[in-house]
């Protein structure tokens, strides 16, 4: 199987980025993309050029480090999957795939398909998590929690931080993101004490960080690799408004 | 080199209790004098660096990924352990210290495990009121699972992806931190060396990876929980950048480093596929809960649909061989199980490399939608990775390396033989012994770095530390200068091989030498090998670019340089632990029915190696082990 790849490289920060179109011979479909990469980068090597620098770490779908634009959609476009558990099986020999990096005003890029994405910790910084320190917390099952709601709480915990939902707005809005651990802490009892502090906080923060406004396209929650709902969204809408409401 | 452990003197159970009564105390106000170098921000380095901050240390917190919530405890699955008896099935602290030092094959020090056993409780407490989803029951109370090794359900879980709510929990905690000023955080930066001053370890030298630059940072004390060195095998379910490099530096210093030999290879992953897979997919152990192991009687079965192999053609062979443990069998006995059988030609799937995790029953009997409810993201992510329905047909599963018991020698404090350099997590060898249970791994994490650490660095600061050197002492310089000239070297070959080929070659020679078996022969071949590799790296081995910038296959090539090394004291380490115990099987000591047969009279001891100088051997030191609390026996799950 061999793949043309049209990858956008950028040199650093500072360079302006190019378009190469580099062929990708020898691989299989049992292979994963970032695997076809490696291949692809250690022909590079060996023939003194470059390699193609990109993010990956745990390569099982959950640290959220890969960070690829495949034909226009961040992760490739295929449900519930990010880019390295997507396997070569969904394309076709001798297919043309367009490579980019996650494109957003506060996702600098770095290096080639590598974006700087130190906004989404500096949102979290700002208010997503329960103030307690190590020591004095009560017995576990002191608060019994509704398993309806600690089962919605969790499907919004399960945010990678990725940043596709990023990538994919067409006003690089980080609303899904902070929506996600919005809701997954008000949600529980443990960080009600805290809510209308931490929306207002995190809003605040990701307005900082130059993200854009949210209109509710739903282009983040299409791509989501956990399938985040746009739900969460609403959440953070509502927990906003009442915060601004109380004058908080 | 003096092995002393630090244990508390008095009865077990009152042991870490009194240790904190003993321990001198920094006083709040004084704290903040004191700076502390994390390094990792996986469960161990996060909860440490926030709970140190929390109480007023300064720390500075490293780890290589973009952000500290990409460590890969992340990628834990089933849960964690803790002594809570909520099922009222009879589990206790003495219960858990007994299951953990017999599941770890009497190779753990015991007033270690039963500290772990007893903090177990507070961690959950603690992950609760951070706000960790974990699953609960209808009446609204928390919900445990069964894990292998264990005969009561002790652990707690969220969905498959309880390692990343535990991280997302500690990492929180770390944000919080960082925006109180507590912690200043420092993504995309490796550590290659440790700085040692008047024998003290008072400093790391990193790299920004993004920047290439290198620089010194100065402290009171560092903090290591940089995980474990699984990598060295090439495929196994750690993350791809996982390394050793940060322990093996360490240990390169002064640092002790334990019971390298003992690895553990996890029973339930998803087969190797092709020549090119770079990392294996674990399945997690929970899946045994309701999967039944089976491969077929007979050869010829193999190559058939498995959904046309009767009942009575099917051998369920860990429910034959372990009748009490069944399919929950510890880790290391399923593994090798799943070997013998392959081993004698009754695999399955590409290559016969393979057994089957069937779910059959448990979907007759459960439906679909609990099945679903349990194990859905697995099942789903079994799907993505090799295209096949768990629920229409068995998983194929095989073993893979998943996590290292060994790791840098700790005492009691968690300091090494290095003073003022601590190791948490998986890069210390202390609470696993020969083998590591299922949950126990993010247990042992966050008790090192929410507990333990906190309680014993104080200790160190108020009696034996001396004064931080500023950062222009003439050592970090040194240190500064070794590690670029160490760069500057790799990428002056210019050579015609992939530092990939290299690590894959290693990988191979490792799994086949030093895996699920070994044997005398097959060690010393490897130990005449990985020299030879060793040389062939740097002289052949090809790096493009400059050192001053973001060169990912510079930073491969230093991890792999590192494992070339290591790979030789794990060798050796194994090739002189002449017994059979947990993940370390040596085909020459087994019992007639082939299962592991341990030395207590010659091996009941912690193997603790010091570097004695590039071209030296490493000189071995022994902490003979003491069961008082639980009789030494041979392990049996039948």
């Amino acid at each position: 199987m061999r793949l043309t790849l049209k990858v956008c490289r950028q040199k650093d920060a500072a360079s302006a980025p190019t378009w190469e179109t580099i062929e990708a011979t020898g691989l299989s479909d049992g292979m994963s993309f970032l695997e076809m990469l490696d291949v692809v980068n250690d022909r590079l090597t060996l023939e003194g050029r470059d390699p193609i620098a990109f993010d990956s770490d745990c390569r099982e779908g959950v640290c959220g480090c890969c960070a690829l634009v495949i034909n226009g959609s961040p992760h490739g476009g295929h449900r519930g999957t990010t880019v390295c558990q997507l396997h070569l099986r969904h394309f076709r020999d001798g297919e043309t795939v367009v490579l980019e990096p996650w494109r957003a005003q506060a996702f600098p890029v770095i290096k080639d398909l590598i974006v700087d994405r130190g906004a989404l910790d500096r949102i979290m910084q700002a208010g997503g998590f329960v103030s307690v320190n190590t020591g004095g917390a009560p017995d576990g099952n002191a608060m019994p929690i509704a398993k309806a709601a600690a089962d919605r709480a969790m499907d919004a915990a399960v945010c990678i931080g990725c940043g596709a939902c990023v990538a994919a707005c067409k006003n690089a809005s980080a609303m899904l993101f902070v929506g996600a651990k919005v809701s997954h802490l008000a949600l529980l009892p443990q960080g009600r004490v805290e809510r209308d502090r931490r929306a207002l906080a995190m809003v605040q923060a990701m307005d900082e960080a130059g993200f854009g406004g949210c209109t509710v396209t739903g282009a983040c929650a299409a791509v989501c690799p956990k399938e985040i709902s746009l739900e969460c969204i609403a959440r953070l809408n509502r927990e906003y408004g009442l915060a601004m409401l109380k004058g908080e | 080199m003096r092995l002393d452990a630090q244990i508390p003197p008095g009865p077990i159970a009152q042991k870490w209790d009194q240790h904190k009564l003993a321990v001198r105390l920094v006083s709040p106000s004084n704290r903040r004098k004191y700076e502390v170098l994390v390094v990792g921000t996986g469960l161990a380095g996060a909860s440490a660096a926030a709970t140190l901050a929390e109480l007023g240390y300064g720390v500075s917190c490293f780890c290589y990924q973009d952000s500290p919530r990409r460590a890969h405890s992340i990628a834990a699955q089933g849960g964690i352990n803790a002594a809570k008896n909520y099922r009222n099935d009879g589990d206790s602290i003495e219960r858990l210290f007994r299951d953990t030092v017999r599941g770890g094959d009497f190779r753990a020090r015991e007033a270690n495990v039963y500290r772990l056993a007893q903090v177990s409780g507070a961690i959950i407490d603690q992950c609760v009121a951070q706000g960790v989803p974990f699953a609960r029951d209808y009446g609204g109370l928390l919900e445990n699972r069964s894990f292998g090794g264990a005969q009561v359900s002790r652990t707690f879980y969220a969905r498959g992806q309880t390692g990343q709510q535990l991280l997302l929990g500690a990492y929180q905690a770390l944000c919080r931190q960082v925006a109180a000023g507590g912690v200043r955080m420092y993504p995309r930066t490796e550590m290659l060396d440790v700085v040692v001053v008047g024998g003290h370890a008072k400093g790391i030298v990193v790299r920004d990876l993004v920047s290439g630059r290198i620089s010194a940072h100065a402290a009171d004390a560092v903090v290591l929980a940089t995980g474990g060195y699984g990598n060295v095998f090439f495929l196994s379910t750690n993350s791809f950048g996982a390394n050793v490099t940060a322990t093996w530096r360490a240990h390169k210093r002064g640092a002790a480093f334990a019971n390298p030999c003992f690895t553990q290879i996890h029973p339930t992953c998803i087969p190797v596929s092709g020549e090119h897979q770079s990392k294996l997919t674990l399945m997690s152990e929970s899946l045994r809960n309701d999967g039944r192991v089976w491969v077929p009687q007979r050869r010829e079965d193999c190559g058939r649909d498995p959904g046309t192999i009767a009942e009575a053609d099917r051998d369920y062979y860990l429910e034959r061989k372990y009748p009490s443990y069944g399919n929950l069998a510890p880790r290391d006995i399923a593994s090798r199980a799943a070997k013998e059988v392959c081993d004698e030609g009754r695999g399955v799937g590409p290559g016969g490399l393979g057994v089957y995790l069937d779910f059959a029953e448990a979907l007759r009997r459960l439906g679909v939608e609990k099945i679903r409810e349990r194990y859905g993201n697995l099942f789903a992510m079994y799907e993505r990775i090799t295209g096949e329905d768990a629920y229409r047909a068995p998983m194929r599963i095989y073993p893979a390396v998943h996590y290292t018991m060994g790791g840098l020698w700790v005492d009691y404090n968690l300091m090494s033989t290095l003073p003022g350099l601590f190791v948490l997590g998986e890069a210390n060898f202390s609470d696993h012994g020969a083998n590591r249970l299922g949950a126990s791994g993010l247990m042992q994490g966050l008790a090192d770095g929410y507990f333990i650490l906190p309680c014993t660095i104080g200790h160190y600061f108020a009696s034996q530390a001396s004064p931080r050197p500023p950062a222009d002492h003439p050592e970090f310089r040194r240190a500064e200068e070794e590690v670029a000239g160490r760069l500057g070297r790799l990428l002056a070959i210019r050579g015609r091989r992939t530092v990939t080929s290299f690590h894959r070659e290693l990988g191979r020679l490792m799994w086949e030498r030093c895996g699920m078996a070994r044997d005398e022969a097959g060690l010393r071949a490897a130990l005449a090998r990985i020299p030879a590799m060793r040389e062939e790296f740097w002289g052949n081995v090809r790096v493009n670019g400059v050192p001053r910038e973001l060169n990912q296959t510079l930073e491969h090539a230093g991890r792999v340089a590192d494992f070339l090394e290591f790979a030789e004291l794990l060798c050796r380490d194994a090739l002189h632990r002449g017994e059979s115990c947990g993940g370390h099987f040596r085909t020459e000591f087994q019992t007639e029915d082939g299962e592991a047969r341990r030395d207590d009279g010659r091996f009941a001891y912690v193997a603790a190696w010091e570097h004695r100088g590039e071209g030296q051997e490493p000189e071995l030191h022994r902490e003979p082990l003491e069961y008082r609390e639980i009789a030494l026996s041979a392990r049996s799950y039948k």
